[in-house]
């Protein structure tokens, strides 16, 4: 059985007079993996982008539609609903490994911080659990207190993965979090989001067809800002019903 | 098509150029700090340092020049500092870009280019007339407080463009606030530029005579100040004094005040550097 964790319901986004997504209607189903995929400028990251309302950051940014949160049932692009609240509710993984200029625990420990999480003792098993959750524990137990930077790329990004669960999120979405990474790491990454799925509901802007054919449950494909299709992977990446994704799956374009 | 030969000549020229210009201003800037280290190191002495200006050469000092510049920075620094941060914070972080904040932006700008004697002029007129606070250690601190101000915000405003938007966007993603994504990140991150900006401000105001000259500043004094509503005179003032008198002698003490002064602008350079250095070390993007 699948439950719909949200609905997107036309949504068209605009960035100043320019409208960057038209009119997407699209299902995102709980405890699995979403695949967005298309061509640079397609919006897919943008799209992205809306689920934690990162674009109220930047002026002159509009959306239209809805996006329903259930079963809250809850528009989260509507203006009643503080982003920021939303933010502690769906995470972020960049595309370029982020962490903060400071301890490794710090940055993990950084989500708790701001919702004035104080207690160490608290702190500590909410770090260490973030951190097995991201597959990072190990390599990075007896070195707690060096820099984040000290770390490697794929072992940064593992730690943004970290700081992103630490605060226990509904959602995590992760924008081409491995374009910075090599295979290895890349590797990892994509076994870690396998995991991830159990307990959380994953989306995922990738602009790699082969990481959305092994990571995802379900992928979307978007060109020029619309829907094009969205399909389970497994039919999407073998079957696709519209002349476009079968284009650009087997590299005709993009 | 050019024969390479050719343009390699092109390139060694160019750098023999630039290593010509180099050259000579640096010798300029050589000979000037010879000339004045030459005339100036006899007089330094510790009775240099803790005596009043007097009209015997050999028996003047710096006492209350020195007195005077260390109180005038501080009231420019207590003034101007927080002012000058706060501003840049404000027009960065939360002002929203319109009509409004431009026109301010690029008045910011050009303030930092005003001739400092226009700044001696207005404060002679606000500070002075208008608000009576006399010729004092006070209006001086003001006046050249304000003359900083305009580079305390730009530098401050540069030193907050150099962090990163994912930085940023990293906290936000987290549930920041606006003043959590101040506080946790982006002030401590650009400490470094703003303190720097803070102190070639400061090292700026402590060469400015000017101003000081146009509000009243006293070339002879003979004592210390008791408060901030005291007269006063700074190390420059002092200088500029000295150098008009027709005896050599004197021309002796201002090389020395000179060297004093120089050594505290490049003391506050160094500063400026050591921090930047120490802030910078644990940050890379």
């Amino acid at each position: 059985m699948v439950n719909e964790r949200a609905i997107i319901k036309n949504l068209n986004f605009y960035y100043g007079e320019t409208q960057v997504l038209q009119n997407i209607s699209l299902p995102i189903f709980k405890n699995k993996v979403t695949a967005m995929i298309g061509p640079s400028g397609c919006g897919k990251t943008t799209l992205l982008r809306c689920f934690n309302r990162m674009h109220d950051l930047y002026p002159g940014n509009r959306y239209e539609g809805e996006i329903i949160l259930l079963p809250e049932n809850q528009n989260i692009l509507h203006k009643n609903v503080d982003p920021i609240e939303l933010r502690m509710r769906i995470s972020m993984v960049f595309q370029k490994p982020n962490p903060f200029p400071k301890s490794i625990y710090e940055n993990v420990a950084y989500g708790l911080r701001i919702r004035g999480v104080k207690k160490r003792s608290f702190l500590d098993d909410q770090v260490e659990e973030a951190l097995k959750n991201a597959a990072l524990w190990d390599e990075v137990k007896d070195r707690l207190s060096d820099l984040a930077f000290q770390l490697s790329g794929g072992q940064q990004q593992r730690l943004c993965i970290a700081r992103a669960l630490a605060v226990d999120p509904d959602i995590v979405l992760f924008d081409e979090p491995t374009s910075a990474l090599d295979p290895i790491a890349t590797q990892k990454i994509e076994e870690l989001i396998q995991v991830l799925k159990e307990r959380y509901t994953v989306i995922i802007v990738t602009h790699n067809m082969q990481q959305a054919a092994r990571v995802s449950d379900y992928t979307a494909f978007f060109y020029l800002g619309e829907l094009v299709e969205f399909e389970t992977t497994n039919i999407l990446f073998t079957n696709p019903k519209v002349k476009k994704t079968e284009d650009y799956i087997t590299g005709r374009f993009g | 098509m050019i024969p390479l030969k050719r343009r390699k000549a092109y390139d060694a020229i160019f750098v023999w150029l630039s290593g010509l210009v180099l050259f000579f201003s640096l010798l300029t800037l050589f000979s000037l700090m010879m000339s004045l280290l030459i005339q100036g190191v006899p007089r330094l002495n510790v009775a240099f340092f803790v005596s009043f200006p007097s009209r015997f050469a050999e028996q003047a000092g710096i006492l209350s020049a020195w007195v005077g510049t260390l109180t005038v920075m501080s009231v420019t620094a207590v003034v101007a500092v927080p002012v000058g941060i706060l501003a840049g914070l404000y027009l960065e972080e939360y002002a929203s870009k319109n009509f409004l904040t431009s026109i301010i932006e690029i008045n910011i700008s050009n303030l930092a280019g005003v001739p400092s004697i226009v700044y001696g002029l207005m404060a002679l007129g606000i500070f002075v007339y208008q608000m009576h606070l006399g010729q004092s250690i006070l209006t001086a601190g003001l006046t050249l407080g304000l003359l900083v101000l305009p580079i305390i915000i730009v530098t401050t405003r540069e030193a907050l463009r150099t962090i990163p938007t994912t930085m940023r966007e990293a906290a936000y993603a987290l549930g920041a606030t606006r003043w959590q994504v101040m506080r946790d990140h982006t002030i401590p991150y650009s400490m470094g530029g703003i303190l720097t900006g803070v102190i070639i401000a400061l090292s700026r105001a402590i060469g400015e005579t000017a101003p000081l000259i146009t509000i009243g500043a006293l070339t002879f004094i003979a004592f210390l100040p008791s408060s901030i509503m005291d007269p006063f005179t700074v190390l420059p003032i002092q200088m500029f004094n000295w150098v008009s008198r027709p005896q050599e002698e004197f021309h002796q003490n201002a090389a020395a005040a000179g060297i004093v002064l120089i050594g505290l602008t490049l003391t506050m350079n160094a500063l400026a550097i050591y921090m930047r250095y120490q802030f910078r070390k644990r940050i890379k993007w």
